[in-house]
C-alpha cells in the first residue's frame, strides 16, 4: 500500500470518517474514496460503486470500467451504550471491546461510574437523557440499560426508542418489564416501538453470574446485528 | 475518561502495520477481498506480516497462513502485489486448501515505507 494512502486511511480511522480504500486488482492503482471527495484517480463509474458499498458497509470485489477492484470500506466501529455502571458492565465492557464495540458508560451516580470500577472505557456522569441526546445513537449504535432503576433507564429509554439503534435491551424480570412497558406507553410511545426493546435481556442460555448475562447480551446483540432469527435452546 | 477500548488493539491489524512501520521492519499485508461457500473469515479479513515472520491478524482458521506467509516475504522485498487464490478445487489444495470447503482471494501487497 502507498505510504500516503495508507497515512491517510489511518487519519481517516481516527477521526472516524467513513472511507472506501479502492485497490485495483492489476496492482497498478489505489485511492480513498470518501462520501464527499476522492483521494487519487478512479473512473467515475468506480468511485460511485465505492460510495455505494460504503453506505452498505459492504467490502468486496467489482468488475467495472475495464477492470477488477476490491472495495475495503471502513465505517467508524459499532457503538455499545450502556447505562448502569453495574457489575455487569463491568465484565460486558471488555467483551464488548474485545468484539469491536466502541464502548461507553452513562451513570450519573459517582459512587458507581468511578475509572477504578471501569479502567479503559468513556465514562459519562451525566444523566442519561442529556448523556443519550448528546451521543446521538444511530443505526451502527446498541443500547443496553442495566441500572434497574426506571429514574434511570426510563430517560435513556426515551431518547433509545426515537433513535435507530439497531439493538435496544433493559434488564428486568418479565413483570418489571411490563410494567416499563405501561409507563413507556403512558409517555406516548405505541407498541410497535416499545416493542423494539428485547425484553429480557440476552438470550436464554440460563446465565446467572454477571460475566454470563454479558455473555448472553453479546450474543443477542450478535444475533440482532446479522438480522439472524434466535432459536430457542432445547428444553 | 481515559484512552477508550484498547482491548480492541488485539485486533486493530493496520494499526500494528503502522506501529510495525514506524520501527523500520519490512511489513506485508494480506487481506481477503473474495470469498466463496464456508470460509472462516469473512471479506476484510486482514494478516499483517514483518519482515521475522511476526504476524497479526488471520485470512483464514490457519489454514493458508502458511502459504500467504511465503508470498509475503518476497512481496515484502520488492515484489509486486499479488492475488492468490485457494480453495478446495485448488491444485495446492492438499497442502493449503481450506478444510473447510470454502473458496477464498487474498490480495497480498507490500506497505511502503
Amino acid at each position: 500500500m502507498r505510504k500516503d494512502i495508507f497515512s491517510k486511511l489511518q487519519t481517516a480511522r481516527r477521526s472516524k470518517t467513513p472511507v472506501t480504500l479502492v485497490d485495483g486488482l492489476d496492482g497498478k492503482s489505489q485511492a480513498l474514496v470518501f462520501h464527499d471527495r476522492v483521494d487519487g484517480d478512479l473512473p467515475e463509474p468506480v468511485v460511485n460503486e465505492a460510495r455505494s458499498r460504503l453506505r452498505d458497509n459492504k467490502s468486496g470485489v467489482a468488475e467495472l470500467s475495464g477492470g477488477r477492484w476490491f472495495f475495503d470500506c471502513h465505517n467508524p466501529p459499532l457503538r455499545l451504550i450502556i447505562v448502569g455502571a453495574v457489575h455487569i458492565s463491568q465484565t460486558l465492557v471488555p467483551m464488548a471491546a474485545i468484539a469491536g464495540y466502541e464502548v461507553v458508560v452513562v451513570d450519573p451516580r459517582a459512587s458507581f461510574a468511578t475509572a477504578e470500577r471501569f479502567p479503559n472505557v468513556v465514562l459519562i456522569d451525566d444523566w442519561p437523557d442529556e448523556a443519550m441526546e448528546a451521543l446521538r445513537p444511530d443505526s451502527r449504535t446498541a443500547i443496553v440499560t442495566l441500572t434497574h432503576d426506571p429514574k434511570l433507564d426510563d430517560p435513556a429509554l426515551e431518547v433509545a426508542l426515537r433513535s435507530e439503534a439497531f439493538y435496544i435491551t433493559c434488564l428486568g424480570s418479565r413483570r418489571t418489564h411490563a410494567k416499563r412497558v405501561d409507563r413507556l406507553k403512558e409517555m406516548g410511545f405505541d407498541d410497535a416501538v416499545v416493542g423494539r426493546i428485547r425484553a429480557p435481556a440476552g438470550l436464554d442460555i440460563g446465565a446467572v453470574s454477571p460475566a454470563e448475562i454479558a455473555i448472553s447480551i453479546l450474543a443477542e446483540l450478535t444475533a440482532v446485528l446479522h438480522a439472524k432469527p434466535i432459536v430457542a435452546a432445547a428444553a | 475518561m481515559t484512552d477508550p477500548t484498547p482491548f480492541a488493539s488485539i485486533d486493530d491489524v493496520l494499526g500494528t502495520a503502522e506501529g510495525w512501520l514506524g520501527e523500520g521492519r519490512k511489513v506485508a499485508l494480506a487481506t481477503v477481498v473474495k470469498t466463496w461457500g464456508s470460509s472462516p473469515r469473512p471479506v476484510g479479513s486482514r494478516l499483517v506480516i514483518d519482515g521475522d515472520g511476526a504476524m497479526v491478524g488471520s485470512v483464514s482458521g490457519g489454514c493458508i497462513e502458511g502459504a500467504v506467509i511465503k508470498e509475503a516475504f518476497e512481496i515484502m522485498d520488492g515484489g509486486p502485489a499479488r492475488l492468490m487464490e485457494f480453495g478446495v478445487s485448488d491444485e495446492q489444495a492438499w497442502d493449503v486448501g481450506l478444510a473447510c470447503g470454502g473458496n477464498v482471494e487474498v490480495w497480498v501487497e507490500r506497505m511502503e515505507a
